[in-house]
């Protein structure tokens, strides 16, 4: 009889849970289908609210336009390298990219995080953006790659997918993060903003590309890259891609330089041609 | 204070660097057991009384208030370590607390035991000589509080057996000093509307002083006052006006309802006039004026507060009608020279100010950092902004940016070289309109910053300033700008931190480095300094963990 009893409560059991999982299923697919849905897609007036959420909250790395600002990329570009859907897009600003500078909403600790009808606005307004965005001018990106690793000498410290040189920054997701815009200025005015290097998680601000020439004790001269550098030292590359680690108080001298260790390419140098065809190839390779 | 404060204050009046007198082996044995019994003795714990807060300066080996004292000077009276023997500092503990973000407590050291915050309302009690924690408390905090700026918290205050924090949530809790445990509870505000605590509060007489903070959520700001016995609310001064009192008038049709000027970092006081000081943060929306005109009291304010009642004695207004950002909620620091009873602030919006305490009258505004907001001063003297300084739909160039010459990084006055240190940054931002209805619980700034690449490098300095004249009399330039506090003590050294994780002693005449330790995590902390079993601790938060260093 006592048996019998939990025999019955177990079927019973069997049963609810069964019934709760179907359930369970049904909404987790229901909740599947309505992520897929922005819910103030297409929104003018949410698109408008939208733009100043972007300002307070994206604009310092994407541009006060969405257009890129140097570091974030250039958002009115119909196809992203890290949104397809809406949905997409939502996640990435709620969760930030790993391994990129994107952080999660309300955790870069100075301002307020966004609620999830605020992020949805942005969204929205970005969707507004991409809309007017004008078409990207296009290069030939196989003669931009012969020229990457030939006679523009951008290989000769410039890696990309694993080749090339070490002095410059890595280049294989650049045409996937920067704009165009952005890209071409770094070539024809190097100096203007230095390309960030090494990002800690103790300061505000990333290393920059900046040169550097220092005086050892043994009246040795190394001009390089900065690294890293705190008050009390420094870690610098050359140009032959040594590296030297120095404490600041045995040095006889140390000079920093914002000119930048990348030669400026006038007209003169290369051509605008020939410039757009090495963006269209890191374009078509930071896409990827 | 207790036996062993006095013997060791005395100890340390006289000087770490003069030589003690010789001995007997007995003598010493006899000292050694007397110690002893003191010291097992004090770990029955001596109130911390109202008296003692007054005259901590008497008690040097401890560290009662978040600014080391009322005046705000956060200045240490010991003297063992000093600038002949500041480079042989070494560490002497770590406590990780486990926390993320970042970690800005100034802890308080009384008679041996640490008591500090962490992020996400944290607190704990350590042993001082050795790190170890002898309890912990952590609060359930509600998951939907969206608090501004990270989910900090800078410290404690203590009175009687208890210590006193403010919460994430909006309340004001009092924990036993000895176990953590929740003595009071209280609900100043609704955390739900944007309101939050990450002050450290004062403890003054039977009274525990607290502001709140959410300037960026359009919360009506306050100051509150409640019993440290009973959490009983005693008084509670608005520092944005109701209708038909004065200053009112200072605000656009509404917008006072929603006019921000929180009070989120520790003030001052004065035992002899029974003043509080308590400096005003940013009017709401932060960045934009339009539908509030007017000066917008007591926004970006230093207030003067009788302690019993809370009735504001008198106000002075830095920077009317802000719309930058520029929370004048810097310490107040109490500088008493020449006879004159003075008060300085290194003001976020670039100037520093020198004020008659007794009268809230402006002496002297002078620029220690960047600026472009300002070029004329009005017939009092105070700087006044530039109709262009206002933020524009395209964007335009401001010097300080929002985050400002200085923020929340505690600064310190040195009575002995009469100077005032404060961590400085050069940095402009483009001020972009954006505006945001008022919604509650939501983001209200009203405009968009960010930093001018224009204006780059940003750079930071530890800058040395004579408040007699606001000249700059050096200044240290960090690698990049700093968080960090500063500590001044009276061996001639001033303590602070840089971005890149170090802890640096400098010569507090010169501005010379003179030791550094790298501690491998961001500097939001300001330092503080203590003494246990008659030796000196300088002590500083960053990363996730509070360091004490010490002499070998």
């Amino acid at each position: 009889m006592f048996q019998k009893q939990i025999k019955l409560v177990v079927s019973q059991l069997a049963a609810v849970i069964t019934t709760l999982t179907i359930l369970m299923l049904f909404c987790v697919s229901a909740a599947f289908a309505a992520d897929d849905l922005n819910p103030l897609a297409g929104d003018a007036k949410a698109a408008k609210l939208g733009e100043f959420q972007f300002r307070i909250n994206c604009a310092l790395c994407h541009g006060l336009g969405a257009r890129g600002g140097g570091r974030g990329p250039d958002l009115t570009r119909a196809v992203k390298k890290h949104t397809h859907s809406d949905t997409d897009m939502f996640q990435v600003i709620s969760n930030g990219i790993p391994g990129t500078a994107m952080p999660a909403n309300g955790t870069n600790g100075q301002g307020v995080g966004m609620t999830e009808e605020e992020i949805w606005q942005i969204v929205t307004y970005i969707r507004s953006q991409e809309v007017k965005a004008p078409a990207q001018a296009t290069g030939n990106a196989d003669h931009g790659k012969e020229l990457f690793y030939g006679d523009a000498n951008c290989s000769t410290c410039h890696m990309v997918e694993g080749k090339g040189g070490r002095l410059g920054p890595e280049l294989t997701s650049v045409g996937g993060s920067r704009t165009h815009e952005a890209i071409i200025d770094s070539v024809r005015n190097p100096s203007r903003r230095l390309a960030w290097g090494l990002t800690e998680a103790t300061k505000e601000f990333p290393q920059e590309y900046e040169s550097v020439t220092v005086m050892t004790a043994d009246r040795k001269e190394i001009k390089g890259v900065t690294l890293n550098e705190d008050s009390f030292s420094v870690q610098i590359m050359d140009a032959s891609e040594g590296i030297h680690l120095l404490q600041k108080n045995k040095l006889l001298s140390f000079q920093k330089s914002r000119q930048s260790a990348m030669p400026k390419y006038g007209v003169d140098i290369l051509s605008d041609k020939d410039l757009e065809d090495i963006v269209a190839y890191l374009v078509s390779v930071g896409a990827k | 204070m207790t036996g062993r404060g006095r013997r060791e204050a005395k100890a340390f009046n006289r000087g770490g660097r003069k030589e003690r007198p010789q001995r007997s082996r007995r003598g010493l044995l006899y000292i050694c057991i007397c110690f002893a019994v003191v010291f097992f003795a004090d770990h029955t714990f001596a109130q911390v009384t109202f008296e003692r807060l007054v005259h901590s300066a008497k008690e040097p080996q401890n560290w009662m208030t978040y600014s080391g004292d009322y005046t705000g000077k956060r200045f240490s009276g010991l003297d063992q370590v000093n600038i002949t023997n500041a480079r042989a500092l070494v560490a002497k503990w770590v406590y990780q607390t486990g926390a993320t973000g970042k970690l800005e407590t100034t802890p308080l050291v009384i008679d041996g035991i640490m008591y500090a915050t962490a992020q996400d309302d944290r607190a704990f009690a350590l042993d001082a000589h050795t790190g170890r924690p002898i309890w912990i408390y952590q609060r359930q905090i509600p998951s939907d509080i969206r608090p501004c700026c990270g989910r900090v918290n800078r410290g404690l205050a203590i009175l009687g057996d208890k210590v006193f924090m403010g919460t994430l949530d909006a309340h004001v809790v009092a924990l036993d000093a000895k176990t953590g445990n929740v003595v009071w509870d209280v609900a100043a505000a609704d955390y739900r509307t944007g309101h939050s605590f990450t002050v450290a509060p004062l403890a003054v007489k039977g009274l525990v002083v607290i502001g709140i903070s959410g300037g960026e959520y359009g919360v009506r700001g306050f100051i509150d006052a409640y019993d440290a016995a009973t959490g009983e609310r005693k008084w509670r001064f608005y520092t944005v006006p109701g209708p038909g009192e004065p200053g009112h008038e200072s605000w656009e049709g509404d917008s006072w309802k929603v006019g921000g000027a929180p009070a989120w970092n520790t003030g001052t006081y004065d035992a002899v006039t029974n003043q509080i000081f308590w400096p005003t943060g940013n009017p709401a929306p932060s960045n934009r004026g339009e539908g509030r005109a007017g000066d917008n009291l007591y926004s970006n304010s230093l207030l003067a507060l009788d302690a019993d009642t809370g009735k504001m004695n008198w106000y002075f207004q830095f920077t009317k009608h802000d719309e930058h950002d520029w929370d004048a909620t810097q310490v107040p620091v109490m500088i008493d020279t020449g006879g004159k009873h003075l008060i300085g602030q290194a003001n976020r919006n670039g100037f520093f100010y020198v004020l008659d305490r007794a009268t809230g009258k402006l002496i002297s505004a002078n620029e220690y950092g960047k600026t472009t907001w300002s070029d004329t001063k009005d017939a009092e003297g105070r700087p006044v902004a530039k109709k262009e300084a206002s933020p524009t739909l395209e964007g335009h160039t401001v010097c300080p940016g929002a985050l400002g010459t200085t923020n929340f990084m505690a600064p310190t006055y040195d009575p002995q070289t009469a100077l005032f240190y404060v961590t400085a940054r050069d940095q402009c931002d483009i001020f972009s309109t954006a505006p945001q209805p008022y919604e509650a619980g939501h983001a209200y700034y009203g405009s968009a910053y960010f930093p001018s690449e224009e204006a780059k490098p940003y750079r930071g300095f530890l800058k040395a300033i004579d408040p007699a004249t606001g000249q700059v009399k050096w200044r240290f330039e960090h690698t990049s700008p700093t968080w960090s506090g500063v500590l001044s003590t009276a061996g001639g050294l001033v303590f602070s931190g840089d971005a890149e994780g170090n802890f640096i002693a400098f010569d507090a005449a010169s501005g010379k480095p003179l030791w550094h330790f790298q501690m491998g995590g961001a500097v939001y902390a300001a330092p503080m300094a203590f003494a246990v079993d008659g030796k000196e601790y300088v002590a500083i938060a960053a990363g996730s963990a509070v360091y004490a260093f010490g002499l070998p």
